[in-house]
């Protein structure tokens, strides 16, 4: 069905060409004076035409296939042979806390990468202690890591345990960031990443509340939202995303996971995983070996 | 599961750090929750015919609208990219709550503006043939070219106002109440989160509404040296108190109910309430500002022993610290669902600056914009209800 063929514009014909949409005029019906009769009319006309504009110009712009979205990005060049694309890739992510050692090189590639303001995180690491007196700490890996960053580290004889959590995006499949966004900024790339249109984003910073990972923020650079996007950029150049490139332990595992053969598909298949929140039924897409019940 | 929510070793997510919303969306759902609570005032009188609050329906119609036309002043000025602003009536996203702002905003606003301009027609339409010089022209102009107006046009006038009125009411609440929407909506915040948040600030904003028109006529009689009508006053506590009353049944069943419960978020909310917000909620928000109003109230509401001038005063009182306690109940949820991290470990700083574009001063600017509007209103509108000889009918 074209766009005037929807029954708020085909009333457009008849309004447009002045005509009396109901006929009683034709019939003299009105009961009004020519005059009157024509003033009426055209009043009457110019009532139902501006309406009908008015309210087919709104209707419009709930239509996002017709507004935004969908001439954003260009579809990604997979495929590799220059001929038919290659079905649509489907990626996860897998951060296996037991092989993190927090050193830090995920973080300055990320911040080299994307050009993350200082103050502000794509991506973090954060270290749980636990200590044997029942305390948990727990702090931000420093971007030297911890052996340069010159910190006072917990004594060994006082700890019980400690692991690393490195955090990035999630890209849930049921985004509340996606969600809340009013003008269509945060949209989901054809391969399920959540991505932001910076040219789009007015700066409302309702996305950030609503995301519950506290991966969000306002750049303070661009005055947009920012996010993780898993390096969307690499990731279309088939390449690795940055944090993954530079982990020097494989802690952070990418890659598609319709393909049984990739790493992840094999180590997903193998290990039990979990997501962080997951009673908020967001349905994230990277996935953690060894998460805590303490892990937020 | 046990949250050290905010305990010796804090910890926050790097990004929960520089909070998000400011100072103005503290201000937005305050001024809209005004426009919304003196709308409703103009339609005890005009939907369903209150004769008591005659004297204020004319103020409470103007003061909506020049409440309303600031409303989206401090959300301009919030925006990082305020020139996109119109994105969201371009292109609204359907998912979203926020896009709905544009489109509730402008049916109200549209519906108050026919509103207040068939209400003062006759005013305007008779001025437009008594007044001189620039006046003239300025009234001509308001009445839309238009300078007489039958019987008939009266009454058609007449029953226009009476049709938006009813109008206007659902669309006031439908303004407020999606304000307690957008916060309530967001699963990622405990403290937001609650399927009673748009009752709670539908409600506040009547009470915000009623208090700063009691203020509003208490103030301006005085100025002008005129006796406010008793009848007014005691019916204007009356309302205060019954919808002060709601707004803080509903504000406590939303705290007991989580209270009581224990779930997670109890934690988080606990510790805020406990530290963060022990000033500015159980201080300001539930005992200056709730119950001593709730005490207070039944004296200009009730009581008829009581001189008029004390009535007024506690009445004037009352209204104040009921201002208050919606402006700190916006405060509590705007600003106190940003006090803590998401990762629930650790308190955040907030910032509150005195100048630039989100600072104090702007926000004192951006309360006072619509006092102005009022005053400058008030300059052109006869805000006070014609004489009983030339209405000799309405009161009848």
């Amino acid at each position: 069905m074209s766009l005037f063929e929807l029954p708020i514009l085909s009333t457009l014909g008849p309004a447009a060409a002045g005509g009396c949409a109901s006929g009683g005029c034709a019939s003299g019906g009105c009961g009004t004076a020519p005059a009157e009769r024509t003033s009426e009319n055209s009043r009457r006309e110019f009532l139902k035409t501006a309406t009908t504009l008015t309210l087919g110009a709104m209707s419009l712009t709930l239509l996002p296939g017709v507004t935004a979205g969908d001439d954003l990005l260009p579809l990604p060049p997979h495929g590799g042979d220059g001929h038919a694309p290659a079905a649509k890739p489907m990626y996860g992510f897998l951060i296996d806390t037991t092989k993190c050692i927090g050193a830090g090189k995920c973080l300055t590639a990320c911040r080299v990468e994307n050009g993350v303001p200082d103050g502000q995180s794509r991506t973090w690491v954060e270290r749980y202690v636990h200590y044997k007196d029942g305390r948990v700490e727990v702090d931000l890996v420093p971007e030297t890591g911890y052996a340069e960053s010159g910190e006072v580290q917990p004594a060994a004889e006082d700890v019980l345990r400690a692991y690393f959590v490195p955090k990035l995006c999630n890209q849930c499949v049921d985004a509340p960031c996606n969600q809340v966004c009013p003008v269509h900024a945060s949209i989901k790339s054809p391969e399920g990443i959540e991505l932001v249109d910076t040219d789009r984003c007015i700066g409302c910073g309702y996305c950030v509340q609503a995301c519950p990972y506290g991966i969000r923020f306002m750049n303070h650079d661009t005055g947009v939202a920012d996010k993780c996007n898993w390096c969307y950029h690499r990731v279309m150049r088939n390449e690795q995303p940055a944090c993954v490139e530079a982990c020097p332990t494989g802690a952070r595992v990418f890659g598609r996971v319709d393909d049984p053969d990739s790493e992840i598909s094999k180590r997903l298949a193998t290990v039990p995983t979990n997501v962080l929140k997951q009673h908020l039924g967001t349905l994230p897409l990277t996935r953690y070996v060894g998460l805590t019940d303490e892990v937020t | 599961m046990e949250f050290h929510a905010l305990h010796d070793a804090p910890f926050i997510f790097p990004n929960d750090a520089h909070p998000p919303w400011s100072i103005m969306i503290v201000l937005y759902p305050y001024i809209t929750g005004m426009v919304a609570g003196a709308f409703v005032v103009s339609t005890m009188y005009h939907v369903f015919h209150r004769e008591a609050l005659r004297p204020v329906a004319r103020l409470a119609v103007v003061t909506s609208l020049c409440l309303g036309a600031c409303a989206t002043l401090p959300l301009l000025l919030h925006l990082h990219q305020p020139l996109r602003a119109f994105n969201v009536v371009a292109t609204p996203s359907p998912t979203s709550a926020m896009a709905g702002f544009g489109f509730i905003y402008s049916f109200y606003m549209l519906v108050l503006l026919v509103d207040v301009w068939l209400i003062f027609r006759p005013a305007i339409v008779e001025r437009a043939g008594t007044a001189s010089g620039a006046w003239r022209g300025v009234y001509r102009a308001l009445a839309l070219g238009v300078v007489e107006i039958t019987p008939r046009a009266a009454e058609i006038d007449r029953r226009l106002v009476h049709v938006l009125s009813v109008i206007g009411i659902p669309a006031a609440c439908l303004l407020h109440g999606y304000v307690g929407f957008l916060f309530g909506a967001i699963k990622a915040n405990p403290w937001w989160s609650s399927s009673l948040m748009p009752v709670i600030f539908l409600t506040s904003a009547v009470v915000s509404g009623i208090a700063v028109l009691t203020l509003l006529y208490l103030f301006l009689c005085r100025r002008s040296r005129m006796e406010p009508e008793a009848e007014c006053v005691r019916s204007l506590s009356r309302l205060l108190w019954m919808f002060l009353l709601l707004a803080v049944v509903f504000e406590a069943i939303d705290i007991l109910h989580v209270a009581y419960e224990r779930e997670e978020e109890w934690h988080v909310i606990r510790a805020l309430l406990s530290t963060k917000l022990r000033f500015s909620y159980l201080t300001l928000q539930v005992v200056i500002g709730s119950l001593l109003p709730l005490l207070l109230l039944p004296l200009p509401a009730f009581s008829r022993r009581l001189g008029a001038g004390f009535r007024h005063s506690i009445a004037g009182v009352a209204a104040v610290l009921i201002l208050v306690q919606v402006a700190a109940m916006r405060w509590n949820v705007v600003v106190g669902g940003q006090l803590f991290s998401k990762s629930f470990r650790g308190f955040v700083e907030y910032p509150v600056d005195w100048f630039g574009r989100e600072g104090l001063l702007a926000a004192a600017v951006v309360l006072a914009m619509p006092m102005v509007l009022l005053w400058g209103a008030m300059q052109i509108l006869p805000v006070w209800p014609p004489s009983p000889e030339s209405e000799s009918g309405a009161k009848a």
